[in-house]
């Protein structure tokens, strides 16, 4: 077991360096960079800037490099000092703007990944259970409906709807009195009313997902034969349900649990941008657009590496969690 | 000796069975297909989407540039049939409308003018466009004569007619993801198709590649990517560039499915008969191993068009797809991203109606071909 | 119909007109059609015949674990010899709760099965020990020291050495042949009455096959239980079997005792089944026969010999026009035939 895990992590360090260079090379496509922009904006706001100016700004930026230098760079950085860069936008060390955000980007992401299981995976089995009934089809419509509604617009809906019912459209995660307050009780349930929708529009299409592969799942296992054995062994139907099929059929649901954090950590940004949260979505999103390389890039870097290391938990929890790869390592 | 056997006899059953209940594949699908109602009734009303894209600016009243600021933000016009007086009229109409300002809130409000009447008539002439991009033509499905304006849907923050501009925007809309998915089909199956059959580096290195690209997530890459195109180009560059970045994102899934068909299919008693009677690679793969998953191969298709219809929605809400002054649903549904916007003129959401009609169709589309190709299902 | 003919002793397991239906897309299938058997007590009794007869459900019905698809109808009256029935009348199994807890108490405790695919059967997340064990903590001890105890002791009597580690293993690391043994002791782990066997050998290698069955057999004198063996070998018959039934299209067209059958088959289909079986020291230049045609599925028949359309001796006029009544051919065999029925209908 420990050799598969060490194999598939030596493996996924060739892999995460392409994604390097591709990221960078990525974030210089737009065209244009940090000090033309700048330029743009400040000349909108009627200052004036010379040439030589937008030179200089390079220079002290290190902008004026080739790009291959500023790769090794930036790369050489992240590796030894562990510094990745510094945002121009935020005029801060990169690491210092993720960590002001990332508290609270956990904290929506955790809560709309228990979300997701515990809402989809009871559902996923009744359907399965009571296949072709009112609840089913109804259940399995409502999937559909998750499935093909964009989410951002969800967030809208939703938004006007508790704008018309409890008369707050919810903005952002905290009102606005709570926004700078210190840590409370009230603080904290402020932001649990404030989650609510964020939690259900970024959760809404994993848990469609998730009641649709369940489902498939509990079915495919309730028509197996070790069903039928255990009921001629005269176990009850409800033990039945438990021990076997929907045993079986969390196999490959667990196994979603390493790429499903990463999933939701990237399918927030929309949610976020619309909802107005304060996590790392937007931000992100915002560099990108204002050529804030650093920050856009080390963003980008880390939701690939997310999703490498969630690819690997998951391929670890299925070998660990399938009998017939977990006997292997035990040698036998 | 034994397998050789068995090969034999599997080679003598079709002939021993040419019976009316053994027929083609595709017929066995087809039929198993038409029992699926739900994916009939999305094939037709796809159809009629696709259709209506088609014929967009000949159905559309109005064309894209056409706005009047006399108009912004007017409620949809109701077609009539009885009059304020209570006078049945045998076509069709709508009355002018009338703005004013609400008392209270000292907002611009629409009211229908009862004292201008104007029939709905077909086949008027409007605007100049070209028929199927083709053929010049300024003939017009339905419209009122001027000074009249016809509003089914209400119009946007510009006074330009939400219904003219959803058919329009559905040109962009739902032609994207099947050119996108089209394209990344031709990439899956070659590349796919290469790793799978020929094995050895060209497999390791293509798959070293497919997992880069797959590392990366969708969401954030297609942002990134997007990012990057220039803003001011071209409509017909801008459509390129999108249709690309979609395909390069999606093709991987295909290449992967591919790949894995060819492998497991690579080692089937009949395809390594093929093998050993001397029949070449081409037609081994062509022969043999395509018709083998080219089914499940559609479906996955099918089944990775509504992400991609999401995704241009997505892209071009936040301003980083199609851009003005093009429209796509996404574009229409800019306007609806304000709570204000949707509580004060609720009908600028209607073209979420559609996108969601769109997906939820090609999903039903595609489970209806995935349980009439699956033969292992019920 | 089989008469009331005076039996030493009750059977163990009666069934009367035992029909199964299930609702199609295109009609109701008949797919167990008035079937009668009985079971005695220590004795075995084969029901053969081809797939989608109708054997595993008929087989399946008596302990009610057919999917809920089935609608079931007719008696099963189970007398069984042990406590704490014994004393009491006989009990129709189909009348009761088929979740319920008296039919959960004979399932596994009184009538156990084994099943064709012995992979398949057991589920690959839990080990061997956990599965056999599983039946044991239901109907036997609550201890899981005890049950453990009585666990390695079956597996020991079905051949399995090494039973310490062999109870800690997953199905898959048994061989085919291993995890029917396992099988078999998880069956007979609670000293059933009857043990239904459905194509207990059918997945496995000849060699294998001999021993399974020979492994049944020795455990059936040990345990006294009754076999219900479902099964299309004839070869199995012959060497298990007291009784035969011979199943066609949801009948039982033919039965009688075990020699009988083989010496004096009576009806076309029973005959044509022995034709198309190898022999030894057969005529080696004849080729074996077979039916000709094959079965018709049973959605909408009209009353008539199922048989009819292969049948060679098929009386036309007769055979399609009705249903066919049972005869009696003496005491123990009787058929389902006209060739030997004195009521041809209108004739």
């Amino acid at each position: 077991m420990l050799q598969y895990t060490l194999k598939r992590i030596l493996l996924a360090i060739p892999v995460v360096f392409f994604i390097s260079v591709i990221v960078f090379y990525i974030i210089q496509l737009p065209p244009g960079d940090y000090v033309s922009n700048y330029a743009a904006e400040a000349s909108v706001a009627g200052e004036v800037f010379t040439q030589a100016d937008m030179d200089a700004m390079r220079a002290d930026l290190g902008l004026d490099r080739p790009v291959y230098e500023q790769y090794f760079i930036w790369i050489k950085d992240i590796v030894f000092y562990g510094d990745f860069g510094f945002s121009f936008n935020y005029n801060k060390p990169v690491l210092a703007v993720i960590e002001q955000y990332m508290g609270l980007t956990l904290t929506v992401s955790l809560v709309t990944m228990a979300f997701q299981y515990l809402v989809a995976i009871p559902i996923g089995i009744y359907c399965a259970v009571k296949q072709y009934s009112i609840g089913d089809y109804f259940f399995s419509g409502l999937s559909f409906l998750g499935m093909a509604t964009p989410h951002f617009l969800m967030a809208v809906i939703l938004m006007f709807l508790s704008y018309t019912w409890f008369g707050d459209p919810l903005l952002g995660l905290f009102s606005a009195e709570y926004v700078n307050a210190p840590w409370s009780m009230d603080k904290a349930i402020d932001l649990a009313k404030h989650m609510v929708i964020p939690v259900i529009v970024i959760g809404l299409s994993g848990t469609a997902d998730l009641i649709r592969v369940m489902r498939g799942q509990m079915l495919d296992e309730l028509n197996k034969p070790n069903v039928v054995t255990a009921r001629a062994k005269g176990l009850s139907e409800r033990k039945i349900l438990f021990k076997y099929p929907t045993r079986a059929a969390l196999n490959p649901i667990v196994s979603t649990f390493g790429w499903s954090l990463t999933s939701i950590f990237t399918g927030s940004t929309i949610t976020a941008i619309v909802l107005n949260l304060p996590i790392q979505g937007p931000v992100m999103f915002n560099a990108l657009l204002g050529q804030d390389m650093y920050l856009a890039g080390t963003w980008l870097l880390f939701m690939a590496l997310l999703t490498v290391l969630g690819t690997l938990i998951s391929d670890i929890l299925l070998a660990w969690l399938d009998p017939k790869i977990r006997t292997e390592f035990r040698g036998t | 000796m034994r397998r050789f056997g068995k090969r034999q006899a599997a080679a003598a059953e079709p002939a021993m069975d040419k019976d009316a209940n053994y027929s083609s594949q595709w017929r066995l699908i087809y039929v198993r297909f038409k029992k699926h109602k739900l994916a009939r009734i999305s094939l037709v009303v796809l159809a009629l989407l696709y259709a209506g894209a088609l014929f967009a600016q000949f159905l559309a009243p109005y064309g894209l540039e056409n706005y009047d600021s006399k108009y912004v933000n007017a409620p949809p016009m109701k077609l009539r049939f009885v009059d304020a007086e209570g006078k049945f009229h045998i076509q069709p109409f709508v009355y002018g409308l009338k703005s004013g300002r609400d008392p209270e809130t000292m907002r611009k409000v629409f009211t229908s003018d009862t004292e201008k009447k104007y029939s709905l008539q077909f086949f008027v002439k409007g605007e100049k466009y070209k028929f199927l991009g083709l053929v010049p033509s300024s003939t017009h499905l339905i419209g009122v004569k001027e000074p009249g304006r016809l509003f089914l849907l209400g119009t946007d923050a510009l006074g330009r007619d939400l219904f003219s501009r959803i058919l329009l925007g559905s040109q962009v809309s739902l032609s994207i993801p099947l050119v996108g998915v089209g394209i990344s089909f031709v990439l899956g199956l070659i590349i796919g198709g290469a790793s799978g059959y020929f094995g050895g580096w060209l497999d390791a290195v293509i798959q070293r590649v497919i997992e880069i690209i797959r590392s990366f997530p969708t969401l954030p890459l297609w942002m990134a990517l997007s990012a990057a195109i220039p803003p001011r180009i071209p409509v017909v560059r801008m459509y390129f560039y999108i249709v690309i970045i979609f395909a390069f994102i999606e093709w991987t899934g295909l290449a992967r499915v591919v790949r894995g068909k060819f492998i497991s299919l690579k080692n089937e008693d009949y395809v390594v008969a093929a093998k050993i009677a001397g029949v070449s690679d081409t037609k081994i793969i062509v022969k043999h191993l395509l018709p083998g998953f080219i089914s499940y191969l559609v479906v996955a298709t099918t089944l990775a068009i509504p992400g991609m219809i999401l995704a241009e929605t997505a892209m071009s809400f936040l301003g980083l797809g199609i851009r003005s002054p093009a429209t796509s649903w996404g574009v229409l549904l800019q306007e609806a991203q304000k709570i204000d916007n949707i509580a004060l003129y609720p009908w600028k959401i209607i073209p979420l109606g559609t996108v969601i009609l769109t997906v939820l169709t090609f999903n039903f589309l595609g489970d209806g071909l995935r349980d009439a190709a699956d033969p292992y299902k019920r | 119909m089989t008469a009331e003919t005076v039996q030493p002793q009750q059977p163990l397991l009666r069934v009367q007109d035992l029909k199964i239906r299930i609702q199609m897309d295109n009609g109701v299938m008949n797919a167990v059609d008035g079937v009668d058997f009985e079971i005695r007590k220590g004795k075995t009794l084969g029901l053969v015949g081809e797939s989608g007869c109708g054997k595993s459900l008929t087989s399946r019905a008596l302990i009610g674990i057919n999917p809920k698809e089935c609608e079931t109808s007719g008696t099963i009256a189970y007398r069984s010899s042990q406590e704490p029935e014994a004393k009491g009348e006989a009990l129709d199994l189909l009348a009761l709760d088929p979740n319920g807890r008296k039919i959960r108490s004979i399932r596994g405790r009184k009538i156990a099965m084994i099943f064709q695919e012995p992979m398949t059967a057991f589920s690959p997340m839990y080990t061997i020990g956990n599965q056999i064990m599983e039946a044991i903590l239901i109907h036997r001890t609550k201890n899981k020291k005890e049950a453990k105890k009585l666990a390695l002791e079956m597996l020991g009597k079905v051949g399995i050495s090494d039973q310490e580690k062999r109870f800690d293993q997953y199905p898959h690391e048994f061989s085919g042949g291993m995890r029917q043994r396992a099988m078999i002791s998880m069956a007979l782990s609670c000293n059933p009455e009857l043990l239904i066997a459905d194509e207990p050998t059918t997945a496995l290698d000849v060699t294998i096959q001999a021993q399974v069955l020979e492994l049944m057999k020795r455990l059936q004198q040990e345990f006294g239980m009754a076999i219900l063996l479902v099964t299309h070998d004839l070869g199995i018959i012959a060497e298990m079997c007291d009784e035969v039934a011979v199943m066609y299209l949801g009948k039982i067209v033919e039965q009688a005792p075990m020699k009988e059958i083989f010496r004096n088959p009576k009806h076309p289909y029973t005959k044509g089944l022995l034709r198309s079986m190898p022999r030894l020291g057969g005529n080696k230049a004849k080729r074996l026969e077979s039916i000709e045609g094959s079965v018709p599925i049973p959605v909408n028949m009209p009353p008539m010999c199922g048989f009819y359309d292969r049948c060679k001796d098929r009386i036309e006029g007769v055979c399609n026009r009705q249903s066919v009544p049972a005869t009696q051919i003496s005491d123990t065999h009787t058929v389902r035939c006209f060739l030997y029925s004195d009521q041809k209908g209108g004739q």
